[in-house]
């Protein structure tokens, strides 16, 4: 087979072209040229074989467990059944690898297994965590009467039909709004001044910021509880939760809105100077703005994470079971403490309520984590 | 038209820079005061709790001298005080949830970052994030309601076939006919699974961060070379995230010791001094306070806060040493945890 490559001028052609400069490609008689095009190796996809010794072992894992756990020995137990399981699929795993593949190979599927298991072991914790506190609450999440109704004058023995966590859910939405009004303007500022300002004194505040994150909830609570309560004089109330809150969440949203702000380019900064802007006008018209759905997510992950502590508020707002609309009278419930009171107590038909709660608190916080990731995939977009 | 080029002595020209002014304009001075004022603001709030504590421990740790680390009991009406055995009891929590949490989220870490579908990978890191923002009390609902049924056979399990490693052992007979469920719940072992469901998505996610930036020409050098997957990650992405792992599991290890609810929803409280996670009964430092707090006296209440100032200690130390290790790591770079 002959490949030309190029067309061959003849020779007096040649001769006429002489005073130019023209590459010309020789004719290539040596045979094919170009191997024949190699199917593209698929580097990280399992091969059918893979997949069908795969679940093959698993299958007869699966089998094995059943009649150790439930036939041979007295371990009759999902968590012992799915251990055993596990255990026996990964053995046979090896030894049915082994029949086909080398040792490397063997030891990569294992060690696959293991990692994959250990993956879907967390997947698994997380899924049940979610479905068992919904699965508990559908008792009680269709009444009505739960999302509107206090728990004044409801004793334990009385229906779901009574009573509900209305309450406590409009404590913790308000002790939460007063943390956000507290902690933001605070954190914020603390924020654009580690990074706008600078100096000797923000390091030291950076690293004091920093080390309070590592302050346990509880002892921020005790904190507030020892001081205001105590010390002071406050009663129990809906304010010194709000303070607790605040004093937990300030170090984290301060610390988040820090790196956020970091990341700001600094050539928008110098922009902005350079057009004679002041320090003031270029944080508000321009570091900010820029750095909007970062914090945006900041905070609403300190919210997130504000609205679930339960200890802070168990030292410091006591447990109403009536609508409270003061935060400064007297003592407040809100979703965390419900959940926790419900739960100590034991009635049957308070845990229920309990888990309702629990429900509606999850929901709250998986809205709030939505809104963040939707929030922060904005930012990519751009 | 011609140009004309002006001749002069370079000397005579020579530019006078500019007096740029560095005194600040007006806005610019009250901005940068307003902001010094916020910082400074925070600084007196954050740093005021740090050293309201230990004004409040001066009087407790003059009062009961080193005694209150090594005693075990809690009985203010006796006058005794110290916390030997919650600390312990922390540290055993702890270390039970570490147990799991680290297993199992350098696994989580490892699969998403290497093992998973590419389709797939972006929701699992946000499942991963969400496992870190449910509510520390739906993982005590969990714990309580969910785990502690299934744990207690796994507990008396582990009791009758390892039992004679101390630390598996449980004060009673596994080989009744009716066994004591009771002596295996409450336990260390069932609050520290729940306190690991809590950590691991924290040291899952840093130690993931740190893999997603292990250098793809190292990656690839090792595939060309033949390496298995498990031997890119041997070879490469573990070594590279070794300051991930470390500072990740320890990050979570803080958060494991000052963890109140789920452990407070779950254990039995008690002040012996043991290192039995099996058998039930148990405190930690955060627990004891949640639990103590209300009936307190002024210099039960300072007790109490040292006894929280010693936890915050311990807690800073801890994530103070994990920002160390993986901001000196090679894999350090560009991290931010």
């Amino acid at each position: 087979m002959t490949t030309v490559t190029a067309a061959v001028p003849p020779e007096a052609e040649l001769a006429r072209h002489q005073g130019e400069l023209r590459t010309y490609l020789r004719t290539v008689d040596d045979g094919p040229v170009s191997a024949p095009p190699a199917p593209r190796r698929h580097l990280s996809a399992a091969t059918a074989e893979d997949r069908t010794v795969a679940l093959g072992s698993l299958a007869a894992g699966a089998a094995a467990a059943w009649v150790i756990c439930f036939r041979l020995l007295p371990w009759g137990n999902p968590l012992a059944y799915a251990v055993t399981g596990f255990v026996l699929f990964l053995a046979i795993l090896t030894v049915a690898t082994s029949i086909t593949a080398s040792g490397p190979a063997v030891t990569d599927r294992l060690v696959g297994a293991v990692i994959t298991g250990g993956a879907a072991v967390v997947g698994l914790a997380l899924v049940s965590t979610v479905a068992y506190t919904f699965i508990r609450a559908a008792p009680a999440l269709p009444h009505i009467n739960m999302y509107v109704q206090d728990m004044a004058a409801v004793g334990p023995r009385d229906a779901l039909s009574v009573g509900g966590v209305a309450h406590a859910l409009l404590g913790s939405v308000m002790q939460i709004a007063i943390a956000v009004v507290v902690t933001v303007p605070l954190a914020l500022g603390t924020a654009v001044f580690m990074t706008e300002v600078g100096g000797s004194f923000a390091r030291v505040v950076r690293t004091v910021v920093e080390a309070m994150t590592a302050l346990p909830s509880v002892v921020a609570g005790l904190f507030v509880y020892s001081v205001l309560i105590v010390t002071l004089g406050f009663p129990r109330s809906g304010i010194a939760a709000a303070m607790a809150l605040s004093v937990m969440m300030l170090p984290i949203i301060a610390r988040a809105a820090d790196v956020v702000l970091r990341v700001v380019p600094s050539g928008l900064r110098e922009a902005s100077l350079a057009l004679g802007a002041s320090r003031w006008r270029t944080v508000w018209h321009v570091v900010l703005p820029t750095a909007r759905p970062g914090l945006a997510t900041a905070l609403i992950l300190g919210i997130a994470r504000g609205v679930g502590e339960t200890s802070p508020v168990l030292l410091t707002s006591g447990a109403a079971p009536f609508f409270v609309l003061s935060p400064f009278t007297g003592v407040m419930n809100s979703l965390p403490l419900f959940i926790y009171s419900t739960v100590r107590s034991g009635e049957p038909l308070y845990v229920e309520r309990g888990f309702a709660a629990a429900a509606i608190l999850l929901t709250g916080v998986l809205v709030l984590f939505v809104a963040a990731r939707l929030l922060a995939r904005q930012r990519s977009g751009r | 038209m011609s140009t004309i080029v002006r001749v002069e002595e370079p000397s005579s020209t020579a530019a006078t820079p500019r007096q740029l002014a560095r005194s600040e304009s007006g806005s610019d001075r009250v901005f940068a005061i307003g902001a010094r004022a916020v910082g400074a603001m925070v600084l007196v709030i954050t740093g005021g709790i740090g050293i309201f504590l230990a004004v409040q421990a001066v009087p407790t740790i003059r009062h009961y001298g080193l005694r209150f680390f090594t005693e075990t009991q809690w009985q203010p009406e006796a006058d005794v005080v110290g916390i030997g055995s919650v600390l312990v009891g922390t540290a055993t929590v702890a270390l039970v949830a570490m147990t799991f949490a680290f297993p199992l989220g350098l696994a989580t870490a490892l699969y998403i970052s290497e093992y998973a579908p590419a389709r797939i990978k972006a929701t699992l890191v946000s499942m991963v994030d969400l496992m870190a923002a449910v509510p520390s009390i739906i993982y005590g609902l969990w714990g309580f309601f969910l785990l502690q049924p299934l744990a207690g056979p796994l507990a008396r399990w582990l009791h009758t076939y390892l039992g004679w490693i101390p630390i598996f052992r449980v004060d009673t007979d596994p080989h009744a006919a009716l066994w004591e469920q009771t002596r295996y719940t409450a336990s260390a072992f069932i609050a520290g699974i729940t306190v690991a469901m809590m950590v691991l998505p924290m040291a899952s996610a840093v130690m993931r961060e740190v893999f997603s930036q292990a250098p793809l020409g190292e990656r690839e050098g090792a595939l060309a070379l033949g390496a298995t997957r498990l031997g890119v990650i041997r070879s490469v992405v573990i070594p590279f995230g070794k300051g991930g792992i470390i500072g990740g599991t320890m990050l979570g290890l803080g958060r494991a010791l000052g963890e109140t609810i789920a452990v407070l929803l779950i254990i039995s409280p008690s002040f012996d001094l043991k290192f039995r996670p099996l058998e039930i009964g148990t405190n930690t430092v955060s627990a004891l306070i949640a639990g103590r707090f209300g009936d307190a006296t002024s210099t039960q209440l300072s007790a109490l806060l040292t006894a929280g100032l010693v936890l915050f200690v311990i807690t800073l130390v801890i994530n103070t040493l994990a920002a160390v290790v993986v901001s000196r790591s090679r894999s350090g770079a560009g991290t931010d945890i």
